[in-house]
C-alpha cells in the first residue's frame, strides 16, 4: 500500500461529483416511486365532473351527491332560511369566509351563486366526519340559540345555513364550497367552474 | 441502431409467437405515426367494437397519447354517448356472444403483445371461404369462431389446393370477388388497425422509449465519474 | 450547531456500536486486492434485492390477490397508476436480473473455490438464499395470473403429486383447493411478498456474517491472513472501503445502464422476461400451445423433462438443485482457484457450463425427439460434473500455488486489444449510396474473423491443459 503522493484534493472532488450524481439519480427516481401514490386514472375518472338535475329539489329539500368520493350537499333554501342569514354574524368564526376556501363565485354572505341554492361538500373542516342537517330551529338537544344548520356528531362543530362554523368550536373555518357552474337553470356540474376547464 | 437492436432481439427469441405453420407476412407499424393509430382507433370503433371490448384503454387516454383534443376523439372516433372517461367497452353482452360465436369473443386491449402485430396482420387478411357455420375459414387460426367482419373491404377470398407429401394443403388465397377497396388500401386499411392495436397494448412504449435515452445517458455519465474516483483511489494499491 | 450534532452523534455512539459495526465491516475489513470482475455480483445481487423489495412494496398497494381481480390489477397497475409501468417492469426485469447475477456469483464461487475449507457454511447459506430465491420466482410468477402463470404453476405444483403415497395430498394442501385456484393465489401471495422474503433476508444476513468471519476468497485462492504486517493486517489485504466501495459503484453504474436498456428498450426481452402468452388472462380450461417456465428454470425443467419417468424425472430435478449443496464434499482437491488447478478439472468445469446453457436452451423448446436426446446428454454431463468429481479430482496434479497474490491484466488494459480485434474483424469499404454519394462504411472482415476464431480456439484450448 502505497500513500504517498495522494492527491487529496482530486479524490475530494470527485467523490462530491459522485456524490452528487447519485443524489440526483436517486432524486429523480424518488419522483416516479413517490407519485405512484397519487391518485390513478380510474381514480380521476371517478373523480369527474357531476352532471346532477335540480328541477325536482323542492324548497328547504337537501339532495346528497358523491363527487369524489365525498358527498356533497346540495340544499334549496327558502327565502326565511336565508333571512335568518343576516342576523348570524356575531356567533360565527369567519362570518366573510376569508378563512375558508370556496371559488370566487360563492364568496359572497350566503356563499352561493344562486342564493337558494347552497352547495357544499358535506364533510366537517375539523377531522372530516359528515355533519348532519338540522334545520329546525331551537330543538332541545342543540340549545335555544339554534337558528338552524349542520351539527356535527364526532366533535359538536356547528355551522349554519351557509355552512359557517359558529365561534368557540373545534373546526377552523367553513365548510368547504367546491367549484360548480349551471348548464341550464335546473342542471348544474360540480366539480368544474368553467367550461374550458373540462380537460 | 433500433433495427440492428431488433436484429438481435429476434436472432436470440426462439420463443416466438405461434404461428401455426403458416408464414408470417411483416406488418409494418410505427407506433409514433399518430395519424395511422387515430384511422386505427375509427376502424376498431367501425369493425371490432361490436364484440370486442378494449377495456383497458380510456378515451382520455388516447386523446392524451396521441395529442388530439378530447372533443375530436369523442366525436370523430368513440362510438355515440361514450365519456372521455370511459374504458372501451362493448355493447354485446357476454351471454349472447357465447350463444351465437360458441366463445365470448376475446377483450383485444393485450391481443398485440400476446400475438404479436405480424400474426394479427396475416390473421386479419387471411379468411376464406368455406363451409364453416361463418361462412369463412382463417389460414393462422384453423375453425376460428370469428367471421370474416371485412369482406365487404376485402371482398372475398378462396382457397388453390396443392397436393404436399400426399396431403391437400391451401397453396394460397385468390381473390373471388373484389372488396371495395383495393388490395393497397385494403393493406393500409389493416396496417392501421394493427397498429392501434399495437399502441393499446402497451400505451407507454412511445413515452418509454423516448425517455430512456436520457436515463441512459446520466448512467453513462455516472459509470465515467465512478470510474474516474476508482483509478485514483486504486493508485494506493498499485 | 455543529456542536450539538456531535453530541447527539456520540450519544448514539455510547448505546450502540455504530463505529464498531462500520469499521469491522467497511473501513477495517481487508478484502484481497486481487478481486476481478467476477466479484461484482456479490454487491450486485444486494442492490437487485433491495429494487425487489422497494418496487414489490409499490406494487402491492395496487395489486389486488383475487383471482378475479389480479390479472386486470397489473394491467390497471401498467396504465392507469402513474409511473406504475416503470415500478412494474423494474420489478420483472429485476427478478431476471437477480438469477443472472446469482448465477455468475455462483460460478465465481465453483471457479475460485470459494466454497472450500474454511467457507463451506458461506456456501450452504448461499444455496438456501438460491432455494429461496426459486420459491420467491415461482410464487410471484403465479401473480400476473396470466395464462403462463397459470399453467406454469399447474406443472410444477403436479410434480409434487409425483412423490408416492402422499403425493396427492401434499399438492392439493399446496393449493388448497382441486384446481390452481382463488385460494392458492391467495397463499403465494403472502409467500412471495411476506414470508420468503423474511427468510430470504434472515439468510443474507447469516451468509455475511460468515464471509466476515473467515474473510473472502480471491481468483488465486490463497489466504491472504498467512502474510499480515505488524499491525496484524494481511499484506496483500485492502481496506473494503474505500477501495472496493468505489470499485463496486463502476459495476453498479454498468449494470444499471444494462438494467435500464433492457427496462426502457426491452422488458418483455422478446418473450424470455415476459412471456407473450402471460398476456392472456389465465384460462382453467385452456392450456397454451407451448408452456416453458422462465428462462431462470429451464436448465432444471429440461432435466425433468430428459427422465421419462414421472417421479424419477421430479427426483432427477431435485437432485440437479440439491447436489450443489454437497460441492464441497464432493471436490477433493486441496487447491482452490481453477487457475492452479490440472486440465482435468478444468475440462469438466467447461463440460458442466456447456450442459447447464444448453440445458437451459433445451428447456425452452417444445419437446421434440431431438430435444430429449439432446436434454439426456447434457444432464448426464450436468450430474457427471458432481457425482464423479470425488474421482478425477484425487487424481488431480496441481500446479505450483505462489505464495502471494499474483497481479493480472485490469479489465481496461484490454481496451486497447479489443480495438484492435475490432479492426481486425472489420474492414473499411466505400460503398455507393442509392443517391450517388460514397461513404466509408464498416463491414465484416471474413479472414479477419477467421483468425480471431482461430486463435481464441486455440487460447481455449490452452486455457484448459
Amino acid at each position: 500500500m502505497n500513500n504517498e503522493g495522494v492527491d487529496t484534493s482530486k479524490r475530494q472532488f470527485l467523490t462530491s461529483a459522485l456524490t452528487v450524481v447519485g443524489a440526483v439519480g436517486t432524486g429523480y427516481l424518488a419522483v416516479p416511486f413517490l407519485s405512484q401514490m397519487q391518485p390513478s386514472s380510474k381514480a380521476m375518472a371517478a373523480g369527474a365532473p357531476v352532471d346532477v338535475d335540480i328541477s325536482r329539489l323542492e324548497s328547504g329539500q337537501l339532495l346528497r351527491v358523491a363527487w369524489r368520493g365525498k358527498p356533497v350537499w346540495i340544499l334549496n333554501r327558502p327565502p326565511e332560511m336565508l333571512k335568518i342569514l343576516e342576523d348570524m354574524d356575531p356567533f360565527l368564526a369567519d362570518p366573510s369566509s376569508n378563512e375558508s376556501i370556496q371559488p370566487e363565485t360563492s364568496k359572497n354572505a350566503v356563499r352561493s351563486i344562486e342564493p337558494e341554492i347552497f352547495i357544499a361538500i358535506g364533510l366537517c373542516t375539523h377531522l372530516g366526519c359528515s355533519p348532519t342537517f338540522r334545520p329546525e330551529i331551537a330543538p332541545p338537544d342543540l340549545g335555544d340559540d339554534w337558528q338552524g344548520g349542520f351539527f356535527c356528531p364526532c366533535h359538536g362543530s356547528k355551522f349554519d345555513l351557509a355552512g359557517r362554523v359558529y365561534s368557540g368550536f373545534p373546526a377552523p373555518t367553513n365548510l368547504e364550497i367546491p367549484p360548480y357552474r349551471y348548464v341550464t337553470e335546473t342542471q348544474i356540474i360540480i366539480g368544474e367552474d368553467t367550461v374550458e376547464d373540462s380537460a | 441502431m433500433k433495427k440492428n437492436l431488433s436484429i438481435i432481439l429476434l436472432l436470440l427469441s426462439f420463443n416466438v409467437f405461434a404461428s401455426g405453420g403458416v408464414e408470417l407476412q411483416d406488418a409494418d407499424v410505427d407506433v409514433s405515426d399518430s395519424g395511422s393509430i387515430q384511422r386505427g382507433a375509427k376502424h376498431y370503433v367501425d369493425y371490432c367494437l361490436g364484440c370486442h371490448s378494449a377495456k383497458h384503454i380510456r378515451y382520455k387516454r388516447i386523446a392524451m397519447d396521441l395529442g388530439v383534443e378530447e372533443n375530436k376523439i369523442l366525436d370523430n372516433i368513440a362510438p355515440v354517448g361514450a365519456g372521455i372517461y370511459d374504458q372501451m367497452n362493448t355493447a354485446m353482452n357476454g351471454h349472447d356472444s357465447s350463444k351465437w360465436f360458441g366463445t365470448q369473443p376475446p377483450d383485444l386491449s393485450l391481443i398485440a403483445r400476446s400475438r404479436g402485430a405480424d400474426w394479427l396482420y396475416t390473421y386479419l387478411k387471411s379468411f376464406y371461404k368455406d363451409d364453416a357455420p361463418t361462412g369463412t375459414n382463417n389460414l393462422v387460426f384453423e375453425d376460428v369462431g370469428m367471421p370474416n367482419v371485412l369482406w365487404k373491404l376485402q371482398g372475398i377470398q378462396a382457397p388453390v389446393y396443392e397436393t404436399v407429401d400426399g396431403r391437400e394443403v391451401i397453396g394460397k388465397l385468390v381473390m373471388e370477388k373484389a372488396g371495395t377497396l383495393s388490395e393497397k388500401e385494403f393493406d393500409k386499411f389493416v396496417t392501421d388497425l394493427v397498429n392501434f392495436l399495437v399502441y393499446i397494448g402497451e400505451p407507454v412504449q412511445l413515452e418509454r422509449q423516448s425517455m430512456g435515452k436520457y436515463v441512459l445517458f446520466f448512467l453513462f455519465m455516472f459509470i465515467v465519474i465512478a470510474y474516474l474516483l476508482k483509478r485514483e483511489y486504486w493508485k494506493d494499491v498499485h | 450547531m455543529k456542536a450539538r450534532m456531535t453530541s447527539c452523534g456520540n450519544w448514539v455512539l455510547e448505546r450502540f456500536p455504530m463505529s464498531k459495526l462500520w469499521n469491522e465491516h467497511m473501513a477495517q475489513y481487508y478484502a484481497p486486492k486481487n478481486f476481478n470482475f467476477w466479484y461484482f455480483f456479490g454487491s450486485l445481487a444486494l442492490l437487485v434485492l433491495v429494487n425487489q423489495l422497494v418496487t414489490g412494496i409499490l406494487l402491492t398497494m395496487n395489486y389486488k390477490p383475487d383471482a378475479k381481480l389480479a390479472f386486470d390489477s397489473v394491467e390497471y397497475i401498467m396504465r392507469d397508476v402513474p409511473w406504475g409501468w416503470l415500478v412494474r417492469y423494474m420489478h420483472s426485469t429485476g427478478a431476471s436480473a437477480f438469477f443472472l447475477v446469482v448465477y455468475l456469483h455462483m460460478f465465481r464461487g465453483i471457479m475460485y473455490g470459494s466454497f472450500k475449507q474454511p467457507r463451506e457454511l458461506i456456501w450452504i447459506f448461499g444455496m438456501l438464499i438460491f432455494f429461496c430465491l426459486m420459491a420467491e420466482a415461482f410464487t410471484g410468477y403465479l401473480l400476473p395470473w396470466g395464462q403462463m402463470s397459470y399453467w406454469g404453476a399447474q406443472v410444477i405444483i403436479s410434480l409434487f403429486s409425483a412423490i408416492p403415497i402422499i403425493g396427492d395430498d401434499l399438492s392439493l394442501w399446496i393449493r388448497g383447493d382441486y384446481v390452481i385456484a382463488d385460494a392458492t393465489l391467495n397463499r403465494f401471495f403472502a409467500f412471495h411478498v411476506i414470508a420468503i422474503p423474511l427468510v430470504l433476508l434472515l439468510l443474507i444476513f447469516l451468509h455475511i456474517v460468515a464471509l466476515h468471519e473467515v474473510g473472502s476468497n480471491n481468483p488465486d485462492g490463497i489466504e491472504i491472513k498467512k502474510h499480515k504486517d505488524a499491525n496484524g493486517i494481511p499484506l496483500d489485504g485492502i481496506a473494503f472501503h474505500p477501495y472496493y466501495t468505489v470499485k463496486d459503484l463502476v459495476g453498479v453504474g454498468v449494470f444499471l445502464f444494462c438494467f435500464a436498456s433492457v427496462i426502457f428498450y426491452a422488458p418483455d426481452m422478446g418473450g424470455y422476461f415476459l412471456e407473450h402468452a402471460n398476456f392472456i388472462p389465465a384460462d382453467p380450461l385452456k392450456t397454451p400451445e407451448h408452456i416453458a417456465p422462465v428462462w431462470y428454470f429451464t436448465p432444471f425443467y429440461a432435466i425433468l423433462r430428459a427422465v421419462p419417468d414421472k417421479f424419477a424425472g421430479v427426483i432427477a430435478m431435485g437432485a440437479s438443485v440439491c447436489v450443489l449443496f454437497l460441492l464441497p464434499w464432493l471436490d477433493r482437491s486441496p487447491i482452490k482457484s481453477v487457475r492452479y488447478r490440472s486440465g482435468i478439472y478444468k475440462k469438466a468445469l467447461f463440460l458442466f457450463v456447456v450442459s447447464f446453457v444448453a440445458l437451459g436452451y433445451l428447456g425452452t423448446q417444445s419437446a421434440t425427439e431431438g430435444v430429449t436426446t439432446a436434454s439426456r446428454i447434457f444432464s448426464v454431463i450436468y450430474f457427471g460434473f458432481f457425482l464423479l468429481m470425488p474421482i478425477y479430482t484425487s487424481w488431480e496434479k496441481g500446479k505450483p500455488i505462489p505464495e502471494r497474490l499474483t497481479e493480472q491484466g485490469s479489465l481496461e488494459e484490454c481496451i486497447p486489444k479489443i480495438v484492435d480485434t475490432f479492426n481486425e474483424v472489420t474492414v473499411k469499404k466505400p460503398i455507393k449510396a442509392a443517391d450517388g454519394t460514397t461513404a466509408v462504411k464498416l463491414r465484416p472482415n471474413p479472414s479477419g474473423i477467421a483468425s480471431v476464431l482461430i486463435r481464441f480456439l486455440k487460447r481455449l484450448k490452452a486455457s484448459l491443459d
